[in-house]
């Protein structure tokens, strides 16, 4: 048999359903361990990001509207999807970093418990969360909880998919629609995962994955007013940046350490679905 | 003998090459301060529009009020027109007496025009008896299909007519047209009786398919061709379909180069729409601020999440 000529996978942004390169047609190379060259990977602009956040916004409505058992069960899915790829994500983990050797295969096996950690809050979290408060007068009074809208997600470097997971589950699980920004320097497995998104059952639009330089991001994820919360890795001037910008709109803003061990138990739970619900607080009057 | 086209009479349209010239319109880089002009122009341009069965006073009242002063930013300014159906005109003149905002009206049997011709110019006498300062008209596509050009001409000019003062704007329905060679030869039947200044306009926004680039080039032309042959300019509404800021601009660009700067102004170009206008502030508050707007943050959206 003679050679056959290698078919390389051409790596794009998962972005409302559909698997695009950037509008501005730029790409930065990425290599592997080895310092070889892997891939051209999209190297997103503020329009990209614009265009996710309108891909976002538009899969709200349906996805909140969804009973919060079917979210658990799509979000279930998504780790059956992941589970049956584990093999293809571990040896993307493995490409890009020694220290993944003989880690991937448990950060790939994490990953999909995370998941499945998270589906089955979808249908228990507003039990925990939202309240029936006692008032001295003849009124119901419940404090129940809504999604915020879109949220924007700055990924680790360090954990480009047990962190990443665990963000996305932990914010779309009450109803929000996320924009993530893969960790810029091992975008790969982030690109690897938007294949998987797109064979679960999830709608197109509530989970949009670019890739591209945090430094030219950052900014517009900040100020960006349809962007409502934002839940971020980072430290220094891109911390500084990401309050600044979401003071002035308003937004919410979660920084977390680049050093924070995603594999604790302190990083799964119910506290993190709160960082981003609203309470609403209903009065209602008995025998209305 | 070859059988004879309508093609022959009013030229035909290469198809090919108005699909490639359109498709260069969206390319222009388009730079900071000129994209202000053509945002602020096209807010300008816009016929704010409701044409639902849905209308009520109320709501013809606030989008009466959204026409006159289109956000808080004051250098932002009113509309064209307001457009909506004949018996809410009433509403609308209440509000908008005092302004430079004209009252379009929908008129003869709109969508369809499947009504008597009768009862279709009583529909437009009554628009303008009510106060209506333009006419939306639709053409009978169903005469054009078969054949019958002159009857739908004779019906255009009877409107024309009935319509006194007021402007009128004459909907081709271009989606059910089926050729641009069709486009081209409505087009012309319609201008033929029109007087300058009424306009031919793509769509109702109610049939399947709206304004696109290529038939509103299709139409542009046939105005340049005309203009050219008989010095009467006439305007220019797409409508439908027209949602978003860079979208108008494709337009405007479209006009520019077609018709040149004596078209781009509300008494010769128009845009349809209803969404198209808060796109317009959110792109233009984001050009001179910065910062990306959510759609929710300006009145009137039908975006919440």
């Amino acid at each position: 048999m003679t050679a056959r000529i290698p078919v390389v996978k051409t790596p794009k942004v998962y972005v409302g359903g559909a698997f695009i390169r950037s509008e501005s047609g730029r790409t930065f190379p990425v290599y592997d361990s080895g310092g070889q060259f892997v891939a051209n990977v999209p190297q997103c602009t503020r329009k990209d990001l614009r265009n996710a956040v309108e891909a976002a916004a538009k899969a709200g409505p349906g996805w909140s509207a969804r009973t919060p058992y079917n979210r658990g069960q799509i979000i279930y899915r998504l780790a059956e999807m992941l589970e049956a790829r584990a093999d293809e994500m571990t040896s993307v983990l493995r490409q890009f970093s020694p220290e993944w050797t003989t880690a991937a295969e448990r950060e790939v096996a994490e990953s999909v418990d995370r998941l499945v950690h998270y589906a089955g809050w979808a249908d228990k979290y507003e039990q925990v969360l939202g309240s029936a408060n006692p008032v001295a007068a003849p009124f119901f009074n419940f404090t129940i909880t809504e999604p915020v809208g879109v949220i924007g997600i700055i990924a680790s470097d360090a954990s480009p998919l047990l962190g990443l997971i665990t963000q996305i589950a932990a914010t779309i699980v009450s109803g929000n629609t996320i924009v993530a920004l893969a960790s810029e320097s091992t975008p790969y497995p982030a690109i690897t995962l938007g294949e998987m998104l797109a064979t679960s059952d999830l709608p197109g639009g509530v989970v949009n994955i670019i890739t591209g330089c945090r430094k030219e991001l950052i900014p517009t994820f900040a100020t960006h007013t349809h962007i409502r919360g934002i839940d971020a890795v980072a430290t220094g001037d891109d911390a500084t940046s990401l309050r600044r910008g979401a003071a002035d709109s308003v937004k919410r803003v979660k920084v977390r350490q680049p050093d924070i061990d995603w594999s604790s138990d302190r990083a799964e739970g119910v506290y993190e679905i709160r960082h981003f619900v609203e309470f609403k607080t209903v009065w209602h009057p008995i025998g209305a | 003998m070859t059988k004879h086209s309508i093609a022959d009479d009013f030229g035909a349209v290469d198809r090919v090459g108005i699909e490639e010239r359109v498709a260069k319109f969206t390319t222009r880089s388009i730079k900071r301060k000129s994209k202000l002009w053509g945002l602020r122009t096209a807010v300008s341009m816009v016929d704010l529009t409701t044409l639902e069965g849905k209308d009520t006073p109320g709501k013809v009242a606030s989008l009466c009020h959204k026409a006159r002063q289109p956000s808080d930013d004051a250098t932002i300014p009113p509309v064209a027109a307001v457009c909506i159906y004949p018996s809410l005109i009433k509403e609308a003149r209440k509000h908008l007496a005092d302004s430079p905002i004209k009252i379009a009206s929908v008129a003869t049997a709109f969508p369809s025009g499947q009504s008597s011709l009768k009862v279709r110019l009583q529909e437009v006498k009554y628009a303008v008896n009510a106060g209506a300062d333009e006419i939306d008209m639709v053409i009978n596509r169903g005469l054009f299909l078969s054949g019958e050009y002159d009857a739908v001409q004779d019906e255009i000019a009877a409107v024309v007519e009935a319509c006194g003062d007021a402007t009128l704007k004459v909907i081709l329905e271009v989606s059910e047209l089926e050729t641009y060679d069709n486009v081209r030869a409505a087009s012309f039947i319609a201008m033929q009786v029109l007087r300058a200044g009424d306009f031919i306009k793509t769509s109702t926004g109610k049939a399947g398919g709206s304004a696109t680039l290529a038939n509103t080039q299709v139409m542009l032309e046939a105005i340049r061709d005309f203009y050219l042959d008989t010095g009467t300019p006439i305007g220019m509404k797409p409508a439908g379909g027209i949602r978003t800021a860079k979208q108008a601009l494709h337009y405007l660009v479209a006009v520019k180069e077609t018709l040149g700067d004596a078209w781009l102004n509300s008494s010769r170009y128009r845009f349809g729409a209803s969404s198209l206008l808060n796109d317009l502030l959110r792109q233009i508050h984001k050009e001179k601020h910065g910062a990306y707007q959510a759609p929710y943050y300006f009145s009137e959206a039908a975006e919440s999440y």
